[in-house]
């Protein structure tokens, strides 16, 4: 009836009709229910200076080594506290404008670590600032790029008021009499970076991570993180060597040095936790901390204090779990004042 | 899976030795590299080589069967023949047959007193004085074919700038990968890591593979209709226009304006329309080239080019159009289309070409016509379906995953029918390998054609994605398809033809060159960034710290440049190679005209 061997017509109507149908029931039908996805109730929209970051963020294609979603898969929870939804793309993920589509936020590689927590995770504008400039000035591993187009040279004398003065090690610039200016662009990109925080979900309840061990199975996803054995080290790796070192030795002109810091080995450790929970910004030499509270538990707090009393050459008593708990409840009675 | 691993371990339960250890180490810790994973491998893979070889025999025998009732046909219609025949014919036919039997050769047809004549030309290739001790000399292609010169100009030409787009791609991705060593190489903004990557990916795509395809395919299509293309303007708007939108697309991607980021669809629209419209032209000329063919059935080439040219367009527009690609039906369509530009396109374009370059280098037709059009239809169900395999674990729904995954399993029964017949087709022509490097090409092709897309179905298994997503495994999966298959299957097909219509053969040393230094360099390419990828998603799995993963990838990184450098370079031999086929042909061709000509026949 058809004779595909000897009817051309038949053959490329058939493969095309088939393919189309194909196509319809495979990818346009569902991409049609996926647009149907609605918000989380509270999530807030990207503001205009955070979309205009968005646009540099697709302009530089971070995209091709960043990817921004968690899986539900155990080892991706260090970077959100719950698997992504579809929701959570609501408001990122719309065209561009004519000429481009959505952005492909998702990704397909992580040669650097999945963003979609990074605001939460690093909420210091100095941090990401000075990253972007030259990642190896906070990061002597990275093999990210250094985006220096979005920074500019003045002469100090002719910085502004509302320019925004990057702390750069004598190492990474060393020109005398010259600042480094972030740029419009840089500043907005950081502004979106920083608006990228996991949501959480209402009723708080969602569904759990595939764990990878069979131990961690067995023991409850929650299990290893309530007992004391807390790796302080690794704690400090993901939560503070970003700043301050993997050898504690910060970044000079950046962020300050832990060895041998007066704060950290001081008997008492009650300032280095409120720094901690509350943030500092009294040395006009560094860079500004931000407030760890809401992210770190007591118990976390307490290991990553006693990773640093005892790492290179400090020497300082352990800190427990009460000690963080009774200064956050103190904190919290005094703003409640 | 769990069956396999019952079948195991009653395996095991002979084995003794084997047996305590599992016991003793019950810890889930080190499971990859627990003997139940490992020999759950092993012993897929044994089945699967038993179940090829069972399925070959089979295939054999069930053929043979085939052959038989042919033969007793054929009997049947001999023995009526001569009972049918005049008294007179058979008396004749019996005298010669006589004749026949008592004919003998004399001793000096090619020598001795008389000079040395040969009269039936027999002898193809004389070699007085061989040169060359390191190398084999191989044979030289001994026929050319009358084509129309304005294909041969079509040919030479696609090719030649696809030629370009393949150095220039490669350079730029040799760069790229040099950036991994040496992330302070340059401080430029249309140089940096984000912008440039969409530029090598693309440029390879649609500028190398493409091209060099199309031209080939003009080729097939004309010959295998035993007709001269339908139009040769249209021919050279497509040719235009393609490379328009590599340049157009390259500079945009440098100045930082692209799509949105998601894989082969950097192109912002406008210049992906060029590139769409060439597509139809090309679709339409093809189409109109077989459609005026002289010859009544359609071969399989042209069923397989003719397809991934429709199934190409309406991807092209399907990835494009805006209407359902807001949130994460973006990603649903990115998952489509960036797999099926891959396997609609490249894969099918290609297979087409092989169909045709494959057994008309070997002088001998396809091993099994109906296998091919196995592949063809099995090619188009289940190539589609698997396009989520690139989002598994994402937030996209489990349903559509599992579909993913499941026809991506279904992909192995297309693979092994085309490889099964390519490799049947070289079967009794393995001597070929020693007489020329078009086979070797083919060879490597054919494997990688298996391997390659088999690794990808089993990357699609939830169980391997957990260690492999997001990691180098990718990239080196890319490679292995993208540059083993489509890119060996090229240059097969170009090393085939090209010869043949300038009449010009390149130096074997240098076409040896090219081979191996490609085939090394992609091995050692590929073989790095798998052994770096899957360490680097066991390092993710134990929890370290996400800089531990860069860390370690270093000495990896360090062989993919090796190899990637060794591609290049073997590109730069190819570029060579091409120039001495195609310089000064039409002087070359007048010239040895006088050399045998073989009859435009299908």
């Amino acid at each position: 009836m058809l004779n595909f061997h000897k009817e051309h017509k038949n053959l490329v109507l058939t493969a095309g009709v088939v393919f189309i149908a194909l196509s319809i029931m495979i990818a346009i039908l569902p991409a049609f229910q996926m647009q149907e996805t609605e918000p989380i109730p509270g999530q807030k929209p990207l503001s205009a200076n955070e979309r205009k970051g968005l646009r540099v963020y697709v302009a530089e294609n971070c995209m091709a080594c960043h990817t921004q979603q968690v899986r539900n898969i155990e080892m991706d929870n260090v970077w959100g506290s719950r698997p992504s939804i579809p929701s959570d793309y609501f408001f990122s993920k719309k065209r561009l404008d004519v000429w481009r589509q959505s952005p492909s936020l998702l990704g397909s590689e992580r040669t650097g670590p999945d963003l979609t927590n990074i605001g939460k995770r690093q909420p210091s504008e100095d941090w990401h600032l000075l990253h972007l400039y030259n990642p190896r000035a906070v990061v002597p591993e990275s093999v990210m790029p250094s985006y220096v187009w979005l920074f500019r040279e003045v002469d100090s004398t002719l910085v502004g008021k509302d320019d925004k003065t990057i702390a750069v090690p004598k190492e990474y610039f060393n020109k005398p009499g010259m600042k480094i200016v972030a740029t419009e662009d840089a500043l907005l990109l950081v502004e979106y970076i920083k608006s990228l925080q996991q949501m959480e979900l209402p009723g708080g309840k969602v569904n759990d991570f595939i764990p990878a061990l069979k131990k961690i199975q067995e023991e409850g996803m929650g299990g290893a993180i309530d007992s004391g054995g807390l790796n302080g080290e690794n704690l400090f790796k993901q939560t503070c060597a970003a700043c301050h070192q993997d050898n504690g030795k910060g970044v000079a002109g950046a962020f300050p040095p832990l060895a041998g810091s007066e704060i950290v080995n001081n008997e008492d450790p009650d300032l280095l936790i409120k720094i901690i929970l509350q943030g500092y910004d009294a040395r006009p030499d560094y860079g500004v901390m931000p407030p760890l509270g809401d992210q770190l538990t007591d118990a976390e707090i307490a290991a990553i204090t006693t990773h640093e009393r005892s790492s290179w050459g400090n020497d300082a008593p352990a800190v427990k779990e009460e000690d963080v708990r009774k200064i956050r409840e103190f904190i919290k009675s005094e703003l409640n004042q | 899976m769990k069956k396999m691993k019952w079948v195991l371990l009653l395996l095991l339960g002979c084995m003794p030795q084997f047996a305590i250890s599992q016991n003793s180490s019950i810890s889930t810790e080190n499971w990859l590299s627990s003997p139940g994973i490992i020999g759950t491998f092993v012993l897929i893979a044994i089945v699967l080589f038993v179940a090829v070889i069972i399925l070959l025999v089979k295939l054999n025998s069930y053929i043979d069967t085939l052959k038989r009732k042919q033969h007793n046909k054929n009997k049947l219609a001999f023995d009526d023949e001569i009972i049918a025949m005049e008294e007179s014919d058979i008396d004749s036919i019996l005298e010669k047959r006589k004749a026949a039997f008592t004919y003998k050769l004399s001793g000096d047809e090619l020598g001795g007193e008389n000079g040395a004549v040969d009269e039936k030309g027999l002898v193809h290739h004389i070699e007085n004085k061989p040169s060359n001790a390191f190398f084999d000399e191989k044979k030289k292609t001994t026929l050319s074919l009358e084509t129309p010169e304005h294909l041969k100009k079509i040919v030479i030409y696609y090719v030649g700038t696809a030629a370009v787009w393949l150095i220039v791609g490669t350079l730029i991705g040799q760069y790229l990968g040099m950036k991994f060593l040496w992330p302070e190489m340059d401080h430029q903004s249309w140089l940096s890591f984000g912008r440039l990557r969409p530029v090598h990916t693309n440029m390879v795509f649609w500028g190398w593979s493409s091209l060099a395809m199309i031209g080939l395919g003009y080729f097939v299509i004309a010959r295998t209709s035993n007709t001269v293309i339908h139009s040769q303007k249209l021919a050279w708007y497509g040719w235009f226009l393609i490379n328009a939108t590599i340049i157009l697309g390259s500079l945009f991607l440098m100045a930082g304006i692209n799509n949105g980021g998601g894989e082969y669809r950097e192109y912002i629209w406008p210049v992906m329309l060029l590139f769409a419209i060439a597509l139809i032209i090309t679709f339409f000329n093809f189409y109109k080239t077989v459609a005026k063919r002289k010859i009544s059935e359609i071969y399989i080439s042209n069923w397989f080019i003719l397809a991934s040219l429709i199934w190409t367009i309406v991807l092209a527009i399907i990835g494009y159009l805006p209407f359902y690609q807001d949130g994460l039906g973006e990603t649903i369509i990115q998952g489509y289309y960036m797999h099926q530009g891959v396997g609609m396109w490249f894969m099918t374009f290609t297979l087409g070409l092989v169909y045709y370059f494959l057994p008309s280098s070997l002088n001998k037709p396809i091993y099994s016509y109906s296998l091919g059009v196995l592949a063809f239809w099995t090619q188009m169900l289940f190539y589609t379906m698997i396009g989520t395999h690139h989002f598994v674990f994402s937030p996209l729904p489990w349903w559509l995953q599992t579909v993913a995954i499941v026809f991506s399993a279904g992909m192995v029964i297309p693979v092994v029918a085309g490889t099964t017949n390519f490799l049947m087709t070289m079967r009794g022509s393995w001597n070929h390998i020693s007489k020329s490097y078009v086979l070797p090409f083919f060879l490597v092709g054919t494997l990688f054609y298996f391997v390659g897309s088999m690794q990808g179905t089993l990357q699609a298994f939830r169980f391997t994605n957990y260690v492999w997503h997001f990691t180098d495994f990718n990239v080196a999966h890319s490679h292995m398809t993208m540059y083993g298959i489509i890119a060996f299957f090229l240059w097969a097909s170009i090393y085939a033809i090209l010869p043949k219509i300038t009449g010009k053969e390149p130096p074997q040393v240098l076409v040896g060159a090219h081979f191996w230094m490609a085939f090394l360099g992609l091995f050692a390419y590929m073989v790095s960034l798998m052994a770096g990828g899957t360490y680097k998603g066991l390092s993710w799995i134990e929890g370290n710290a996400f800089i531990e993963s860069v860390i370690l990838m270093r000495p990896f990184w360090v062989w993919r440049a090796i190899g990637g450098s060794l591609m290049f370079i073997s590109h730069l031999v190819f570029a060579y190679n091409f120039y001495y086929m195609v310089k000064n042909y039409r002087k070359v061709d007048t010239q040895e005209r006088s050399k045998e000509v073989e009859e435009i026949t299908v």
